[in-house]
């Protein structure tokens, strides 16, 4: 168990760091940063200025310390428009990028998972096919159109511009509806097949034979075994909603992270790209790190290693 | 063969849009970059339009068939690249372990930190954004899952009685890998293309939705609708044409996909006969 | 005699469409008396199974009842799944499946899931307490308390079915239904299980219906047997008259095969092919933060002479299959020296390796997995004289020889491996395996994954090849019939390590290590073998 942990870990603190090194890599050699910061008609003499004050003379691997020990510092550079540091813009979005996400989560969760169950205990009958429809239909739909026909829906049904404000829990559901359509999708088919192996597991019959309710071999045996699976899934659908939010905060002009990497990249702010992509990954690789965990408390045959 | 009404529906679709992306552009007199001061935003039906045109008097009915072609190319490309990389690295992997198969499980696991768009976005913050460098990007598309997909199935087939008996043949480790477990994994990559194709096809269009995709003068489904999308109520064909297009699109390859995936399980057929 | 717990009378399940036959089962009757052990003999698809699952009350939908009445306790059973009516009679009736630890829900402490059983009948939490209590001891479990404390994944094999044994006599039931309970179990751990149920099943007075494919087994412990072929009952009598006079061909073949001897053989004048020194295997297992070390194989010796056939035995885990592995050099192993016609191999490598293999060739356990499923039968049989360079065709022409010497119709070389019956498939196996007139030949437990009276056949198939092409055989096996009936002499293994050799009838019949008498001991259907002698 304590190698299994280590092993995560470790495994977890190797990714950052290759994920870090190729960032600060792919900065180094994408243009000269120097170049890119002096004013347009800088004579040479002005770069090279720059270029020492930035330690861009310095040997690469200097270099690469020093980006490591700025990082280790807190010191993520700053925003070439704004002038603010690039985290204090990232942190000034959070909250928006949480509520949004976390509402689409739970949606997706609270929504796909009993449409799976539905559909597994009615294996074959109208509504299981109603449900697996719906999940390709999730999975196929974009969600900028998905959202452009939310946004259309408001305006002519019910008259209002929605995500015009992001105050109320009304103002959310719709972006994060769409945000947590694929992932409701996603969810719905997995807990479809998890439940329905589980339901023909060898320990099922056994229960069964051994006199065992219905009710209680559903939420007793087959319900734990079967969200088991589960959890390395909501794992991974964290990667597709953090996707789907660049795309969808879009959509909704909703002013979270999401926007603010769109705006950065179409403005070539790099400082703040690059924070909110580290960030992203920090997030990815914790989430994974937790699942693994998560593991070791739910399944006791993880433990045992 | 028994095919389902909906998979049937799903070819024909896809056999339509390929038509489409080919030959659309002789379905109208207008050129796809030709602008007109006295026909713009004309709706759906108007004379010599009969989809209407954008706000800078373009037919949207010969965009869309250009955009069609573009997205296709790219959907296509950018599937076949991602197959290729992943597919030849999860198999590297699994056949050479060591150092090797370390390296490439840290880069799976890196990309798999990453969702694709972010990657994305990052390269196209810093370098120019050119068509050959976007296909590279959408080429990325789920390598990650091909090579931990066959990586595993590689690993497994090593275990099977087969490759024991064909090695105490005296069979090289090449023919072993070409002949033997080469063709008995490339149904899991062919399937994994099936899902991957709509996943491109939607990274495509929503990048160029964002603006950050293909440029103009080029265009595709994605890019005609970014262009419409500040006329939503007022020109609803300009984003929901073009929508409606990549959605049944994505759906239709999709429902192929899962199809196939029903009849080529490998795990249907191991030990039945 | 006493009212039966179960009668059975004209049981017939429904096939779904396109399958082989249109019945599972057909016309079945029997019955099972308090007390008694009925052992319903049949291979695998005689449809035995779902003999027992028609009993439960517990048929998939897939197989319809269509005819036929189960009585339990003088009271007729509805034929449609009632479920409360299932859950009442499963106090009466239990089950015990062949898996043991996949029948236990991995999540939960084995000992919860059996008060489960018994608070779910009814019991109060401190009589199912009690109750559970005291059946751990009955099953003999060494240190109950920690074992109710585990999960099924850390039991053995043979805990996991007396946990499983435990469960189902909890409730004190009429009547026991066991399927193929000790088949996925080693021999000692089965002759356990065995005196087991039948103590349990004394002091109680359960009627137990025991299914089995194995007459060794049965002849250990049936009052009266029922022997089933294709869904229907082929002979049915006490264990004394199906045993000693069985009437229908089928019978005897089953018979026949459990009791199989094989034919002492003249052992002067041959020399030595293949030899192995001081051989030692580790395997090296885990990542970097759980590393662990399993010695397989330690400083094993043998001697194999042309023409004469050496047996492996052992139980899972001894190192047998390692062994071969490494004798077929396809495991490196650490320590020892292998001679081959004289000649060094220990470290041949290369083209030179490639060129040994023609010379030792290989069939193994699972014939489903050992041929490539996407290459035609001709082409895996010609595959190993086109690798070492003889042209397609003249190889086709020898892989259609091959076939016929199998006993495989020709028309067989244009077929996949799928159209074929795990017999047939390992007909196939010996013939790619031949297709080299290889010097020795490995046969790794390449009979264990076949039914009784298949795996005489191919036992027959391989004594007659070799008796015709002349090759040494080393014949891995867990089954101690097996190893008599083929070998000329036999190693026994344990953990890793020899710990008896010699010719078959000193070892058989004059053992010298305790671990081989135990084995000899626990080995079902002892009193069989000296009936048939």
């Amino acid at each position: 168990m304590i190698g299994y942990v280590a092993s995560r870990l470790i495994r977890a603190v190797i990714t950052l760091l290759i994920t870090v090194t190729l960032v600060f890599l792919f900065i180094r050699f994408s243009g000269d940063p120097a170049a890119a910061l002096a004013p347009p008609d800088a004579p040479q003499e002005v770069i090279e200025q720059y270029r020492r004050a930035m330690g861009l003379d310095k040997p690469l691997w200097a270099q690469y310390t020093a980006y490591l020990g700025a990082m280790a510092r807190g010191e993520f550079g700053y925003s070439v428009h704004t002038g603010l540091p690039s985290a204090q813009l990232f942190l000034n979005r959070l909250p928006a990028t949480l509520m949004l996400g976390g509402t689409a989560l739970a949606i997706a969760l609270l929504a796909g998972i009993p449409m799976g169950a539905i559909a597994a205990l009615n294996r074959g009958r109208p509504i299981d096919r109603a449900v697996m429809g719906f999940s390709v239909f999730a999975f196929a739909m974009p969600n900028f159109l998905f959202g452009l026909v939310v946004i259309l829906t408001g305006a002519l049904v019910f008259q209002t511009y929605v995500g015009a404000s992001e105050d109320t829990l009304l103002d959310v559901l719709p972006p994060a509806l769409t945000l947590g359509l694929a992932s409701m999708g996603a969810f719905a088919r997995f807990s479809r097949s998890s439940l329905l192996e589980t339901l023909n597991a060898p320990f099922m019959v056994a229960a069964e034979a051994r006199g065992i309710p219905r009710g209680r071999r559903m939420w007793r045996h087959a319900g734990p075994n079967a969200a088991i699976p589960l959890v390395t899934l909501v794992g991974l659908s964290l990667g597709g909603l953090i996707a789907g939010s660049v795309v969808t905060e879009q959509v909704f002009a909703w002013p979270g992270v999401g926007q603010l990497l769109v705006r950065s990249v179409a403005t070539r702010d790099i400082a703040t790209v690059q924070f909110i992509v580290l960030a992203i990954a920090v997030t990815m690789i914790c989430a994974n790190l937790i699942v693994d965990l998560l593991y070791l408390v739910i399944d006791p045959r993880i433990r045992a290693r | 063969m028994k095919v389902p009404f909906a998979v049937k529906c799903a070819l024909v679709f896809v056999a339509l849009f390929v038509a489409f992306a080919l030959f659309g552009q002789w379905l109208s007199p207008h050129e796809f970059r030709a602008t007109s001061l006295t026909a713009r935003l004309k709706p759906p039906g108007t004379e010599g339009y009969l989809l209407g045109t954008d706000a800078r008097g373009r037919d949207l009915l010969v965009r869309l068939a250009v955009g069609a072609q573009i997205t296709l190319i790219v959907a296509v490309v950018g599937t076949v690249i991602g197959a290729v990389l992943g597919s030849l690295l999860g198999l590297l992997a699994a056949a050479r372990r060591g150092w090797v198969e370390n390296v490439i499980v840290a880069a799976v696991d890196v990309q798999a930190s990453l969702p694709i768009i972010v990657v994305a976005l990052f390269v196209l913050a810093m370098f120019d954004n050119s068509f050959t460098l976007f296909l590279l990007l959408i080429g990325l598309t789920g390598w990650e899952v091909y090579a931990r997909l066959m990586r595993g199935a590689v690993l497994s087939a090593k275990e099977h009685g087969y490759v024991t008996a064909v090695r105490a043949l005296g069979a090289s480790p090449a023919r072993i890998y070409l002949r033997h477990i080469l063709p008995n994994v490339a149904s899991i990559a062919l399937v994994q293309f099936t899902v991957n194709l709509p996943l491109t096809i939607l990274l495509e269009t929503a990048l160029s939705f964002l603006g950050l995709g293909v440029q103009a003068p080029l265009t595709s489904l994605g890019q005609v609708m970014s262009e419409g999308r500040d006329r939503l109520l007022t020109a609803w064909w300009l984003t929901l044409f073009p929508g409606a297009i990549i959605f049944v699109l994505a759906l239709s390859v999709s429902l192929i996909g899962d199809w196939l995936r029903d009849r080529l399980d490998p795990t249907l057929k191991s030990r039945s006969s | 005699m006493s009212v039966p717990v179960v009668t059975i009378e004209g049981l017939s399940v429904a096939l779904p469409d396109g399958g082989d036959r249109p019945f599972a089962v057909e016309g079945v009757s029997l019955e099972v008396a308090p007390g008694e052990t009925l052992c319903l003999v049949g291979e695998s698809g005689s449809g035995k199974s779902v003999v027992a699952q028609a009993v439960m009350g517990m048929l998939p939908v897939q197989l319809p009842l269509v005819a036929g009445r189960v009585t339990f306790q003088g009271q007729v059973l509805p034929a449609q799944r009632d479920k409360a009516y299932v859950r009442l009679r499963s106090a009466r009736m239990a089950m015990v499946f062949q898996d043991a630890s996949a029948s236990l829900d991995p999540l939960i402490r084995v000992g919860d899931q059996l008060i489960e059983i018994a608070r779910v009948h009814g019991l109060s939490r401190s009589e199912a307490r009690k109750r559970v209590d005291e059946m751990l001891i009955a099953v003999r479990l060494p240190d109950p308390a920690r074992i109710a404390r585990s999960y099924p994944h850390q039991l053995s094999g043979g805990q996991a079915q007396r946990i499983v044994i435990a469960g189902a006599l909890l409730l004190n039931p009429a009547l026991l239904i066991a399927d193929e309970p000790t088949t996925a179990l080693d021999v000692t751990t089965q002759a356990e299980i065995l005196t087991l149920i039948a103590d349990l099943q004394r002091e109680r007075g359960t009627g137990v219906l025991f299914i089995t494919h194995d007459f060794g087994v049965v002849s250990d412990i049936a009052d009266r047997i029922v022997v089933m072929q294709a869904g229907q009952v082929v002979e049915s009598g006490t264990a004394e008259r199906v045993l000693h006079a069985p009437e229908h061909p089928y019978t005897r073949a089953l018979l026949a095969a459990a009791t199989k001897t094989g034919d002492a053989r003249d052992a002067t004048g041959a020399d030595t092919i293949l030899t192995a020194q001081n051989i030692s295997l580790t395997y090296r297992l885990g990542g970097p933060f759980a590393r662990r070390e399993v010695q397989a194989v330690q400083d094993v010796s043998l001697s194999l002479a042309r023409g004469r056939t050496l047996a492996v035995v052992g139980e899972s885990g001894s190192g047998k299959s390692s062994l071969a592995r490494c004798l077929l050099r396809l495991e490196d192993f650490q320590a020892g020296r292998l001679t081959f016609d004289g000649q060094d191999i220990t470290n041949v490598k290369g083209a030179e390796l490639r060129a040994l293999r023609q010379r030792i060739q290989v069939v193994l356990q699972d014939p489903f997995s050992a041929l490539d499923p996407r290459q035609s039968i001709g082409a895996a049989i010609a595959e190993g004289p086109v690798i070492h360079g003889t042209p397609k065709a003249q190889a086709m022409e020898r892989a259609a020889e091959l076939l016929a010497l199998v006993s495989l119709p020709p028309q067989a070389i244009d077929r996949h491996p799928h159209e074929f019956s795990g017999g047939q498939r390992q007909r196939i196996c010996i013939a790619r395996a031949l297709a080299l007139d290889p010097e020795v030949l490995i046969a790794d437990e390449a009979v264990s994954a076949l039914d009784v009276s298949v795996q005489a056949q191919v036992l027959d198939l391989f004594a007659d090849l070799q008796r015709r092409l002349g090759f040494a055989m080393v014949f891995i096996t867990h089954d101690l019939r097996v190893a008599r009936a083929i070998a000329d002499d036999v190693i026994v293994m344990q953990n890793g390590r020899i710990v008896e050799q010699g010719p078959v009838d000193q070892v058989f019949h004059a053992p010298v290590a305790d671990y081989t008498r135990a084995l000899l001991h626990a080995a079902p259907g002892r009193t069989l073998k000296e009936g048939a002698a």
